[in-house]
């Protein structure tokens, strides 16, 4: 029985049961442990009817938890589907009910937007953590003795591998379109496999590394990092958020991490505190950045706060997972820069015709590579829009839809996004999504969102309404409908009433009109 | 009841929009736990103490034993004012 990404972690916990796998809220837990009652709960699992193809969701923080259930849902050759922990339940719900979930994986803290969920997919059930006693199509979270005692119960099996081996379908990560509807990237075991094995190599990840992880495991970034750790027999550091950076940096002192991924907003509010410095953090070499584009101040900040630390620029997507990284050797001659794409894969540039340009051009980001998704879950349209298939070789290629420069020496510079997703503090924002909640609220008639640059976040949400003067709408009003929709991050965080949208002829808004009108 | 809770449940309420269902925590609920406030959040929540009560808030002490709970934030700005 083999499964590209359990495998890896299983010979680890053969090699050295006694190495702790993972540290969170105060446990350290071994390879072997870990691997038991991954195993437990994967047996637990196809008890309760969860067959290999399943969907299984899961709404959890970062925790012991998450990652148990990520393991298990990959032990039971499911598909995962880790949400972000913001998310609400409408769209959980809708989630549910497109990706015909079997099991949803959450805590009790989430209950006002399973409960909702659960209520609309009766087929799909719910393990809860923190339940205090089961109820109808809810189980309560097993016990590490219970996880234990299914582990050498030989009458419950496990079957982690499928026909389709390593191309079988291993996780559907939710990520924000144009449309508005999430749209469900499809990545096998090989897509997600690749892309680890290629990063962690650059990385220069090894046995001896800790990694300290406060980014979401709902987060691609931040799952490759739980099984890049798992792979090579590092250790994950893992928190639940940057919320208290000074007990992050504790955290980070005394478990020695070595390596950490961050997003620029988290790199922001690390330097906001003075002990983040090589003299109280001399453990910390190696520190990455994706998501968004490093600002030159936060670059200059970590440097002088670290001599030594190698800073690692990276661009990616959720549907390849990554796509470059500039070696830091690199930084200083192309400071700017994403790097040369990976070893491995093929990537180049094209013009709006579909013409590949040489060197030193703009265009369109083009890539091909094993870890080019499957697809878009339920959605071959978009599917077909966004990857190719090469007839002859089976080669999957990606068109980005961002907008690079490159360089004669085939350093590539990102320039712009070609659709209008807004990307504040690290996470993507459909104006559309946000556009169809405000046209929930009784006394908007019309609306448009677009990004504002913001110097924390990056870009800020900033909505325009035209509302029914006899509602009497406030901007706190508009603000707190769409949180009641929406993950914080997306709501606006401005809002402004106009009489009228400016539009074209043909009646689509002219976002920069309106951009332009503001103060 | 301290004036302090009261005048901290009013900020959250009214800075991050929680809804009616959202309002209903405890003194001594964990706002982590609740999802009540995320990153950018706590740091809006330091800025209002600040503003607020007239206190400096160390980088140090921007941690859960300190602000995640009303009870919590109250025995805090009770100590940094009598210190």
């Amino acid at each position: 029985m083999s499964h590209a990404l359990l495998t890896p972690f299983f010979a680890q916990a053969d090699a050295q049961p006694q190495r702790i796998a993972l540290v969170i809220d105060g446990q350290r837990l071994s390879y072997a442990t870990l691997r038991d009652r991954s195993i437990g709960f994967a047996k637990h699992l196809h008890a309760a009817g969860v067959a290999p193809g399943d969907r299984v969701a899961l709404l959890l923080d970062n925790s012991e938890a998450l990652v148990i259930g990520l393991l298990a849902v990959q032990a039971a050759g499911a598909v995962a589907m880790a949400l972000h922990p913001l998310t609400r339940a409408e769209k959980l719900a809708g989630i549910l009910q497109r990706t015909d979930a079997k099991a949803l994986l959450t805590h009790q803290a989430f209950a006002p937007a399973w409960r909702d969920a659960l209520a609309r997919s009766p087929a799909c059930f719910g393990w809860v953590e923190g339940l205090g006693h089961a109820e109808h199509n809810l189980h309560t979270w097993p016990t590490a003795d219970e996880l234990e005692k299914a582990v050498a119960d030989r009458t419950m099996a496990i079957a982690m591998t499928s026909a389709e081996g390593e191309d079988a379908l291993a996780f559907i990560s939710h990520t924000s379109g144009t449309s508005g509807v999430p749209k469900g990237v499809m990545l096998s075991q090989r897509n997600l496999r690749w892309a680890c094995d290629v990063v962690a190599d650059y990385l220069g990840l090894h046995a001896e590394d800790r990694i300290g992880c406060a980014l979401p495991l709902s987060f691609n970034y931040g799952l490759t990092h739980l099984f890049m750790a798992l792979a090579r027999g590092a250790t994950l550091v893992l928190d639940r958020g940057f919320m208290f950076p000074a007990a992050v940096i504790d955290g980070w002192k005394k478990e020695s991490v070595t390596m950490a991924p961050l997003v620029p907003t988290s790199l922001g509010m690390l330097l906001r505190h003075a002990n983040f410095n090589a003299q109280n953090l001399p453990a910390l070499r190696s520190v990455s950045n994706a998501a968004a584009a490093l600002p030159a101040v936060f670059q200059e900040a970590l440097a002088q706060r670290f001599p030594d630390m190698r800073l690692f620029s990276m661009y990616g997507q959720t549907e390849c997972t990554r796509i470059s990284f500039l070696p830091p050797e690199e930084l200083a001659a192309h400071p700017r820069s994403v790097g040369r794409g990976l070893a491995g894969q093929t990537h180049w540039l094209e013009d709006e015709h579909g013409q590949r340009l040489s060197l030193g051009s703009s265009g369109q980001l083009l890539v091909c590579g094993p870890h080019v998704m499957l697809g878009y879950w339920g959605d071959a349209e978009e599917t077909v829009r966004k990857i190719s298939i090469d007839p002859l070789t089976n080669a999957r290629t990606l068109r980005t839809g961002d907008l690079f420069r490159s360089e004669l020496s085939g350093h590539l510079h990102f320039v712009a996004r070609s659709d209008d997703i807004i990307k504040t503090r690290g996470e993507k924002v459909s104006p559309r999504e946000v556009e169809d909640a405000l046209l929930r609220l009784a006394g908007v008639r019309e609306c448009a969102v677009i990004g504002i640059d913001d110097t924390l976040t990056g870009q800020a949400v900033h909505a325009f309404v035209v509302a029914d003067p006899s509602a009497g709408l406030s901007e706190r009003q508009v603000v707190r409908h769409c949180l009641s929709f929406l993950e914080s991050y997306m709501a606006p965080k401005s809002v402004s009433f106009v009489d009228a949208l400016p539009k074209t002829d043909t009646g689509k808004v002219l976002t920069r009109s309106l951009r332009a009108a503001l103060p | 009841m301290s004036s302090s809770k009261a005048l901290v449940r009013q900020f959250l309420s009214d800075h991050f929009l929680l809804d009616a269902e959202a309002q209903r925590y405890a003194d001594s609920d964990s706002f982590m736990a609740r999802h009540l406030l995320d990153s950018m959040g706590f740091m809006e929540l330091v800025a209002f103490l600040e503003e607020q009560f007239g206190i400096q808030v160390e980088d140090g002490e921007i941690v859960p034993a300190n602000l995640d709970s009303l009870d919590a934030i109250d025995a805090f700005v009770t100590r940094k004012r009598s210190a």
